[in-house]
């Protein structure tokens, strides 16, 4: 009987693969579902960060389908297996809550990283970034490459987009105190459109003949502003910068249009994941204003919410672009379907 | 004169031997299929054998397990509803739109649920049975009407913020003890839909419409009327998880039960219920429920990875459909 040779395999490498743990602390990163290169990045990451603290087992777990319903069952069976504490890039910032407070009733320290729960459902919440990170960031990106200053543009999503509204006005203000050489001329509104992003670009370059770098804090405008400088011949003489995802912009590094832009760097993400939940195991309060220590990364502080933005964006350039290009790839094709342009991964999950 | 009557000549209502039917049938196979993934389980996972785990391990399953006990009846009559996540979408979404216009109180929260998916239930067997269009099509459309009505009205939002004592459905255990709420509703359904299609007249017609809706109308059964029911059946069980699966996850968003169909049509069929109608029991689907929890929440707990669970739950439905099919051919070849 077939059946029984099937249960019998299963049977037998169930026996197999429950080796027992020897590990102390079993920190279990949850993600929102296999197969998807961005989070398989995190977990390389946090496997880094297990070994790093030492007496730590790393379990990597995740729905194979992207539900709410399906990671709560993994949640679940977590529980039974009595981890010492869960880091979960959440699904559903509500529905997820209910079986967290569970863990947490059980003792489970739990975490949220990269999209989150709510404040009740977790201890800690890790977001990639923060808003004034971000903001000096993009500045930067142009000034490295700008040593006598000059001026430079933004080229922005929609004028309502609140994210990069926030990020525009965190860059303006760094930029007298941390950049003062760097004039920033105009921001315009490309609305993530391709067609109107290429012409914000080309009315940018015709009316500031002395540009020296376009800002572009949006995935679709900094590959459309890329393109013009490209197409115009101005690559050496304008730089293209801002928040890009590696994967489809890595032809504009590879051709000189742009010397570096970033992103949230998915393996730190997952390294500090598993040093946060860690901490809190080891018995560390997570409250507002408490700093925890994040390995190679540095520190975080909670904020009110309890929640803590890990580090600048991630630069990206020809020396990475295309290890990088790689693990966003495979992420985005999960978060957007075929044929949507994408826009930036979501930065707070509380949203 | 010798006694005739007292030595009994037994005369068999049936050709084969009852005993050896049972022991041969499609429930004792499943029973031990599921014996057998229990005791595999408590040698793979020292935290299988635990009250909390056991429990837990029920909610992997009820939710889904009170539709298929409804879709069971329709796919014996050779009906089938693609629409029941869906319902459970719109009745979740009218839950919590009830509960932030109106304010309603947890018994009202809860006809909002279980009424909605009763309604879409008949919305359901209107299409089919006056109309007379075929169920696969009219649950496809209404699969994407139904979840389409919960995107209009919830669009990226979500709506939370339920009543503690709402809660209690998705949540509650009953007393002190580690038996859930949600398990004990099944077990009611169970029993409920086993005297339903085992021990009524009801039950009769519902395998007479399976088997030749034809000879079954001729026979004076009212086929479509039969029918009607049985999808506002599946409608209102699909509510009912709706309200489960609503206080479970404290929230409601219109992907919420996002392939629950599925899952359910794999419970009904590995139960033993024919895809072609005619034929099926409900102690196959309860039992069948029984092993999709475990072997989910058995692999979960090695942390086997989730394709991989899909995997085997895939190929369990694959061989456990083939292994009847193969014994016939290899009895026909025999004989």
């Amino acid at each position: 009987m077939k059946l029984w040779t099937l249960l019998a395999a299963t049977a037998t490498a169930a026996v197999l693969m429950a080796a027992p743990a020897a590990a102390q602390t079993r920190i279990a990163l949850v993600v929102k579902s296999l197969g998807n290169g961005f989070f398989d990045a995190a977990a390389k990451g946090a496997q880094e960060a297990a070994a790093e603290l030492g007496d730590v087992e790393l379990i990597y777990t995740g729905p194979t389908a992207a539900t709410a319903e399906a990671q709560i069952e993994v949640v679940n069976s977590l529980i039974a297996q009595q981890v010492d504490a869960i880091a979960i890039s959440a699904n559903d910032p509500d529905a997820l809550v209910p079986v967290l407070q569970r863990a947490q009733q059980r003792g489970i320290k739990v975490i949220s990283w990269d999209s989150g729960v709510a404040p009740e459902g977790r201890q800690i919440h890790l977001n990639p970034s923060d808003v004034g990170l971000i903001g000096e960031t993009i500045v930067k990106l142009a000034a490295d490459y700008l040593p006598e200053g000059g001026d430079v543009a933004i080229l922005s999503a929609a004028s309502t987009a609140t994210n990069q509204n926030a990020w525009i006005e965190a860059a303006k203000a760094a930029i007298p105190e941390k950049f003062p050489n760097i004039n920033l001329v105009s921001v315009v509104y490309g609305d993530d459109d391709s067609v109107k992003s290429t012409e914000e670009a080309r009315g940018l370059i015709a009316a500031y003949p002395d540009l020296k770098a376009i800002i572009a804090p949006t995935t679709v405008g900094v590959v459309a502003a890329a393109q013009v400088v490209t197409d115009q011949g101005l690559i050496g003489k304008i730089n293209v910068t801002g928040l890009a995802l590696p994967s489809e912009f890595k032809q504009f590094i590879d051709n000189g249009a742009s010397q570096a832009v970033a992103l949230w760097n998915p393996i730190d993400l997952g390294y500090s994941a598993v040093f946060l939940a860690n901490a809190l195991v080891e018995g560390q309060e997570a409250a507002p204003g408490a700093t925890f220590s994040i390995g190679k990364v540095g520190e975080v502080t909670l904020d009110e919410n309890n929640s803590a933005a890990m580090a600048a964006p991630f630069q990206f350039d020809a020396s990475n672009i295309e290890e990088f290009s790689k693990i966003y790839g495979s992420f985005l094709a999960r978060r957007h379907g075929a044929g949507t342009p994408p826009s930036l991964p979501p930065l707070k999950g509380e949203g | 004169m010798t006694d005739m009557s007292s030595a009994g000549r037994q005369l068999p209502d049936r050709l084969d031997n009852p005993l050896k039917s049972a022991v041969l049938s499609w429930e004792s196979l499943l029973v031990l299929v599921a014996l057998a993934i229990f005791v595999g389980n408590s040698f793979a996972s020292p935290y299988f054998l635990n009250p909390w785990s056991l429990s837990d391990l029920t909610f992997n399953f009820t939710e889904k397990g009170l539709i298929a006990l409804a879709m069971a009846l329709v796919i014996i009559t050779g009906e089938i509803d693609l629409s029941v996540a869906s319902i459970i979408a719109l009745a979740s979404t009218l839950m919590g739109f009830a509960l932030h216009t109106f304010g309603v109180p947890t018994p009202v929260l809860v006809l909002v649920g279980v009424l909605t998916g009763l309604g879409c239930g008949a919305f359901n067997g209107f299409l089919v049975t006056v109309l007379k269009l075929p169920s696969i099509v009219v649950t496809i459309g209404t699969m994407s009407l139904f979840r389409g009505l919960a995107y209009i009205i919830l669009g990226d939002r979500s709506y939370g913020g339920y009543p503690r004592d709402f809660a209690w459905f998705g949540q509650g255990y009953i007393g002190d003890s580690v038996i859930s709420f949600e398990l004990v509703l099944f077990a009611v359904a169970a029993v409920l839909f086993y005297v339903l299609l085992h021990h009524t007249n009801f039950g009769r017609r519902v395998f007479a419409i399976g088997n030749n809706a034809t000879a079954a109308q001729f026979s004076g059964v009212r086929v479509d009327r039969i029918k009607f029911v049985l999808f506002c059946l599946t409608g209102l069980m699909s509510g009912l998880a709706a309200v489960l699966l609503t206080a479970r996850l404290g929230s409601t968003r219109p992907s919420i039960a996002q392939g629950f169909e599925l899952d359910v049509i794999t419970m009904v069929v590995l139960g033993g219920v024919s895809i072609l109608g005619g034929a099926g029991s409900i102690i196959g689907v309860v039992i069948a429920a029984l092993i999709i929890g475990l072997v989910t929440f058995g692999l979960g707990l090695l942390n086997v990875p989730g394709i991989v669970m899909s995997i085997f739950t895939g190929s369990l439905l694959i061989v456990v459909i083939a292994l009847p099919i193969l014994y016939k051919m290899w009895k026909e070849r025999r004989a």
